[in-house]
């Protein structure tokens, strides 16, 4: 593990770190979301990072807070094998981000994951649409305020029987 | 009588709207939901030119049953039964990769012993895990025997779970700090007897693939990836391995006694589907390896930890100790705390890299439990890799990905 991954970034991208912190070993470093195509650019390119494998893209629902969602990215260097934890707030009226899928072309489909269960928008991804859930469902099933028992929906299939069985 | 119908047009020369016209458009193919080679229920929509793809559209979430939502609302024991039920064919890792994330929060360690059953448990399933791939995939490009050969040594490591756990199918066998019970000399002799008999069947395997021509036609040189590209994808597991990248989770962060045994990482050289399939088959003999020389070492003691505020206490102490009478309660009524903070612990699953997320806030649930399943990113890989081949390498392409749509789809 590198610990001083922190410091790289806020030397190289002063405006756009935001703090590093460590857990178990794991080192997670905040940022904003501007930027987030160049910053991975630079992980992945730079020769004493090489971020060259993108494990995992997931978000997190703060309800109440400022910013609202949290986007994270699990990065991972099959070369060096050392992984970081690179993450971004968002707020909920501007819940957009720049797809980093010119980075990683692992972003294709998990981004499009983020998109249908959390409802997060990447922009210039290739092909954002719902990968789970069907293109006409309504909300965002990760996010706090969604029952998970659903919303009742199981009552209106057309397909259950409706009529009393008869005796 | 109209004048332009065909009598009278013999006598011209031919126009241009005359002639033959080679019909030169896109066919668009619907594949599945239901169809026996997707391994679940997948559907792709494949764009042919003649019987070429020119691209291939995976459409999933027909297994989608909100997983990581549901694991919102549970305790972190509760947890466990549900993620067998990720990936099925390999429950056990599946255990394994989630309790691994959990201690990890919690910064418990496991008794010696405990480690090395579970990565005798671990290996075997690797073995069933890559057995029935071999056999579902032969039978996918056509080859039946094999798949009533790799069955028949399948059942054997089944019955060895039934003896060990009490199932077949969806294990629930680990436990946060440990496993849920020790390993019978019983079970340890039949092990033993399997290890002997295993090398010779896999050989058996080789006698009917390796040089077989058909088999060498539907697998060489099909949905060949580049290592450039398969790290680009994300792709993990021995879909990279076979494209000659060095990257096994057991031996770059090894965890439970990987680190104490000897053995190797075969690689491929091709990224093609054949090389593939040479590494899960290297792959097993590796596992057999690894488990005769754990079960050699293997030390006497626990498996399972000693930490009254996680794990349960055994049921005869809760009945007449009133300390692990308070524990026992507090675990299954309110769950365990682990502090506040996020980890990620991936660990090396029959298909590639299986990673849990959990983000905690401190409270007896996880805030939000992410699951990095190895099938899904594989899948975001497939069009790509599908592009430019026939339509009837497509089944093959699937199986080369060890694709299971529980665990894709969650």
């Amino acid at each position: 593990m590198n610990p001083e991954i922190g410091q790289i970034i806020q030397e190289k991208f002063p405006s756009e770190f935001v703090g590093a912190k460590e857990f178990r070993n794991e080192i997670t470093v905040s940022v904003k979301p501007e930027r987030i195509v160049e910053i991975g650019r630079f992980l992945r390119d730079d020769s004493s990072l090489a971020f060259d494998h993108l494990s995992d893209i997931f978000s997190v629902d703060n309800p109440g807070r400022e910013e609202r969602f949290e986007v994270i990215y699990l990065l991972n260097s099959i070369l060096y094998h050392h992984r970081l934890r690179l993450k971004t707030g968002l707020r909920e009226d501007r819940c957009e981000i720049d797809s980093v899928y010119p980075v990683w072309r692992a972003a294709g489909f998990l981004e499009r994951e983020v998109y249908d269960l959390m409802g997060i928008r990447f922009r210039n991804h290739p092909d954002l649409r719902r990968i789970f859930l069907p293109e006409d469902f309504d909300g965002h099933p990760l996010r706090k305020e969604f029952p998970t028992e659903g919303k009742g929906w199981r009552n209106t299939f057309d397909f259950l029987p409706t009529e009393e069985p008869q005796a | 009588m109209d004048l332009n119908e065909a009598p009278f047009r013999e006598n011209r020369p031919p126009e241009e709207d005359d002639l033959p016209v080679r019909r030169n458009e896109e066919l668009l193919l619907n594949m599945g939901p239901q169809h026996p080679a997707t391994h679940g229920v997948l559907r792709v929509v494949l764009e042919l030119e003649g019987e070429k793809i020119v691209k291939a559209t995976p459409d999933l979430g027909y297994l989608h049953r909100g997983v990581e939502k549901l694991c919102e609302g549970l305790t972190y024991q509760q947890i466990i039964p549900h993620t067998d039920r990720l990936d099925y064919i390999c429950s056990m890792t599946n255990n394994f990769a989630y309790v691994r994330a959990v201690e990890k929060l919690l910064g418990v360690s496991i008794p010696e012993r405990g480690e090395y059953v579970r990565t005798i448990i671990a290996e075997m399933q690797r073995i069933v895990g890559h057995l029935f791939w071999l056999g579902t995939q032969a039978l996918d490009i056509g080859a039946m025997t094999i798949f009533f050969w790799t069955f028949r040594e399948r059942e054997v490591l089944l019955d060895l779970f039934e003896q060990i756990c009490g199932a077949r199918l969806t294990m629930n066998y680990f436990r946060i700090g440990g496993v849920n019970g020790d390993l019978t000399p019983d079970v340890i002799g039949k092990l033993r007897d399997f290890l002997k008999t295993f090398p010779s069947k896999i050989d058996e395997y080789d006698t009917l693939l390796m040089n077989n021509r058909i088999w060498i036609s539907r697998t060489k040189d099909i949905a060949v990836i580049s290592a450039e590209d398969a790290v680009n994808f994300g792709l993990t597991g021995p879909t990279l391995r076979g494209s000659g990248v060095y990257y096994d989770i057991r031996k770059v962060e090894p965890y439970a006694a990987y680190a104490k045994v000897e053995w190797e990482v075969p690689l491929g050289r091709n990224g093609d589907t054949y090389d593939r399939y040479w590494v899960r088959m290297q792959e097993m003999i590796q596992s057999v390896r690894i488990i005769s020389q754990c079960l050699d070492r293997l030390p006497d003691g626990p498996v399972l930890t000693d930490v009254p505020q996680v794990v349960a206490p055994p049921k005869e102490k809760v009945m007449q100790d009133m300390q692990s009478l308070i524990h026992h309660f507090i675990i299954f009524t309110e769950g365990f705390r682990p502090p506040a903070g996020e980890v990620y612990c991936a660990t090396e699953a029959p298909k590639g890299e299986l990673g849990f997320s959990i983000v905690s806030d401190g409270g007896p649930k996880p805030y939000r439990l992410k699951i990095r399943s190895p099938s899904y990113v594989h899948l975001g890989a497939f069009d790509h890799m599908a592009r430019g081949y026939m339509i009837a390498d497509i089944v093959t392409i699937f199986g080369s990905y060890d694709i299971v749509m529980g665990e894709c789809d969650r």
